[in-house]
């Protein structure tokens, strides 16, 4: 069958027809569509885990037991699984098992540019990097078989650009793979001192044999052109650029496997070459493996480090070089100067009310991952800091230890309820242990919002929408030992503010639970779209203070745009002057 | 043949994942090698979001740099004038005139500029500017704009409209497909 697909979806047919039996992940853009899509096959077993570590070692524990098992993961979901990496590294496999990572150059969705390579290089893992769908489909189906041929588990790397673009795949039939028998392999699989001593020679022998399947292989090719004396190793969507601007009329040695590199192959083909360069997003990986062969080579001097590369990256990189590039694109005009448009919560957003009523109050707020990030932005200007999953949590009891008094009464930790199971939890038991008088409060939104709404445990829905055990965050946060725990409505603003005052100033550790489903979730039906009265309204200006996009300013009053507004009445609590209301004025 | 480029270019929500799913399909029951850039993730939230697709014999990058595109299909005037610089020299903006203030506006950081369309036709940019809105309305869904669109560029490609409606029927929800072949129709008339 040819489709055409994104990035995302050919790997997860390429794992799906290489014999695929289970896949437990935590979405992450640019990932969750891998998951999302094996998790159409019902013959396979799919989860969303609360966190990264635990779908790899979800991963590991069907590997253990015969079965070729996936999970998925954004770039910094790595460094969440890292741990069971690095010791896998060292077990091996028993079913193949294969590790997504998807890294966002130029964050697109996400709070660093980290490259994943290092991690193939520091646990000595092989990696596989597709350039387009067609490949990320070749490349996932043939991911098992090298897992279990050489005994370790396989990283596919992903960037945003190839999870997210389309290209025609020819996608053929499933492979069913039996379970291998469960046998007791105390030296591979316990990994104490004694065991793991042996283990890591064979790790290091492992990569000797992938260093030698490198230099001949379907990952790794070299296209040379004729008479040409410029030569350029990439990988990834750097290829494509450079295919897009040279044609064939530059010789390629294109990386698909970037763990391990080759040494004779990138030798060979420095040697057919007089002018050699590497270009590859982010970090200088393949460029410093090329000079350690003691090769000379252009790299990050004339490519940056930084964000996503193009088609004119290339151009204008090589045409500072003096090189020839053919069809240089002219531009119809310049474009005139408008104001930007950066992403921000939506109408009716439940978040809105809580961090209005923490930003009318001057509250320090350390900020977590997700939809409510947003509360950054202009006019609320909510939050103090985002670091990671989970960092809002931890981050409070340090700054209250640090500051004490000063700031126990005027700091909260804001977290949604997806991000609170994936790492929240450990942190708020580190509160009520080491006794910081914090104030957490969990923006409970009942899903996961900014990957585009996946379940989670606290949702009481699977991965198939079906119904799954539910955990109870109150009884939850009681039991890590928070005594004070409450629930307010974010839709009302003056619930919101007795609750925030009167736990910030409480003696002891507490927990709002801030419960509104996120209006965008199908079974939440809007309300009728609120109007103002423009005889009432005296152009105070002070609804615009949320920052919902439904409320604009004309001709000194406030207007409703009904298209968005989806009727919360959190605005008609802010005025003054009763002129938001439900009515036609 | 030389490769041809499209931007879709809007605001977060307003369906351009449709319209670059609708389009890729299309072109490659046409045989044509496509390729699509979609837009997941934060941006989708109200931001301003850019979809890229690009076919021809030989497609290599999924995304469309300044002076390259054709033809950028626009949902709103602010955002058909912020990748204007994209525009080849004698490419096309189709750009629906419906207005949506950005949170500078909202907030009032800044102002929503005025005769925007105008600015870029003053420039020698080839506008063909028109109200998809209203006709989305009467097709059942502000939120067919994107189909309104697709049947007013469908327009200027030489691809016969059954082949048109066929894709539809592939990409789009049976249950919406009615309100949106009527749409394809008023973009279409329009």
């Amino acid at each position: 069958m040819k489709k055409l697909m994104i990035g995302n979806e050919a790997v997860a047919w390429g794992l799906y027809n290489g014999g695929i039996g289970l896949v437990s992940s935590y979405p992450g853009t640019p990932s969750t569509e891998i998951t999302e899509f094996l998790a159409k096959h019902d013959d396979i077993h799919s989860e969303w885990a609360p966190n990264e570590k635990v779908a790899m070692e979800t991963a590991f524990g069907a590997s253990l037991a015969g079965m070729r098992s996936v999970c998925a993961m954004k770039h910094v979901g790595l460094n969440v699984a890292a741990d069971p990496l690095f010791t896998l590294s060292y077990t091996g496999v028993t079913g193949g098992m294969v590790v997504c990572v998807a890294d966002d150059p130029a964050m697109h969705s996400s709070q660093n540019e980290q490259d994943s390579r290092h991690y193939a290089i520091a646990s000595k893992v092989p990696m596989l990097e597709p350039s387009d769908s067609a490949e990320a489909y070749a490349f996932a189906k043939s991911a098992f078989e090298l897992s279990e041929k050489y005994d370790t588990p396989v990283l596919l790397r992903m960037c945003t650009r190839i999870a997210h673009s389309q290209c025609v795949v020819d996608i053929g039939e499933r492979e069913e793979v039996p379970l291998k028998d469960y046998v007791k392999q105390p030296s591979k699989y316990i990994m104490m001192p004694g065991y793991a001593k042996l283990r890591h020679p064979v790790v290091e022998e492992r990569t000797e044999k992938l260093r030698t399947l490198a230099e001949d292989c379907m990952y790794n090719r070299v296209e040379l052109a004729e008479n040409s004396e410029i030569g350029i190793i990439t990988s990834g969507c750097s290829y494509l650029y450079v295919k897009e601007v040279f044609g064939d009329s530059v010789s390629v040695l294109k990386i698909g496997m970037p763990n391990p590199l080759p040494e004779k192959l990138i030798r060979e083909f420095a040697a057919k070459v007089k002018k050699l360069y590497v270009i590859e997003e982010l970090d200088p990986v393949i460029e410093n493996h090329v000079k350690a062969l003691g090769i000379e080579v252009t790299g990050k001097g004339l490519f940056s480090a930084i964000g996503e590369f193009s088609q004119k990256t290339i151009r204008e990189a090589f045409v500072k070089e003096g090189i020839a590039v053919k069809d240089i694109p002219e531009v119809q005009g310049e474009a005139p100067a408008v104001p930007g448009r950066p992403p921000m919560m939506c109408s009716g957003c439940p978040h809105r009310g809580m961090y209005y009523t923490l930003v009318k109050n001057h509250i320090t707020v350390l900020g977590d991952i997700g939809c409510y990030t947003l509360g950054a932005v202009a006019p609320l200007n909510a939050l103090d800091s985002t670091l990671c999953m989970g960092a809002s949590v931890s981050g409070i009891h340090g700054f209250n230890a640090a500051r004490g008094s000063e700031t126990e009464k005027k700091t909260v930790a804001v977290i949604g309820d997806s991000t609170f199971m994936h790492s929240g939890m450990t942190g708020l038991v580190n509160i009520a242990y080491n006794a910081t008088n914090s104030t957490v409060i969990i923006l409970d939104n009942s899903i996961t919002g900014m990957t585009g709404h996946q379940q989670n445990p606290t949702t009481g829905y699977n991965i198939k929408g079906d119904p799954a055990a539910k955990v109870n965050l109150e009884a939850l946060c009681k039991a890590l030992g928070i005594n004070r725990v409450r629930v307010v409505d974010p839709y009302d603003l003056k619930a919101c503010e007795e609750a925030v005052l009167e736990e910030l100033a409480a003696e002891e550790p507490s927990v709002i639970i801030s419960r509104r489903p996120c209006v965008l979730l199908k079974y939440v039906k809007p309300k009728k779209p609120l109007n103002v009265d423009t005889a009432k309204c005296r152009g105070c200006k002070k609804c615009m203070k949320m920052g919902c996009p439904s409320i604009s300013f004309k001709e000194g009053k406030a207007r409703i745009d009904k298209t968005l507004c989806v009727g919360c009445g959190v605005c008609s609590q802010l005025c003054a002057f009763g002129a938001i209301g439900g009515e036609e004025a | 043949m030389k490769t041809t480029s499209i931007m879709i270019v809007g605001v977060g929500g307003q369906g351009s994942l449709l319209a670059s799913r609708l389009l890729g399909t299309l072109l490659t029951d046409e045989g044509y090698d496509v390729k699509v850039s979609e837009v997941h993730g934060m941006s989708q939230r109200g931001g301003s979001v850019v979809t890229y697709v690009r076919y021809g014999e030989k497609v290599y990058s999924p995304i469309v740099t300044e002076g390259e595109c054709d033809y950028i299909i626009s949902f709103e005037k602010l955002e058909a004038a912020r990748y204007a610089a994209c525009l080849r020299k004698g490419g096309k903006i189709i750009v629906n005139t419906q207005e949506i203030d950005p949170m500078p506006v909202i907030t009032g950081a800044a102002e929503y500029p005025t005769g925007v369309l105008e600015d870029l036709k003053a420039k020698g940019f080839d506008v063909d500017d028109f109200d998809a809105l209203t006709p989305a309305m009467e097709a059942g869904s502000a939120k067919a704009v994107n189909i309104v669109l697709m049947g007013h560029f469908a327009k200027h490609t030489d691809i016969p409209k059954e082949k048109w409606l066929a894709a539809m029927e592939k990409v789009i929800n049976p249950k919406f497909l009615e309100i949106n072949k009527k749409a394809f129709d008023l973009g279409y008339g329009s």
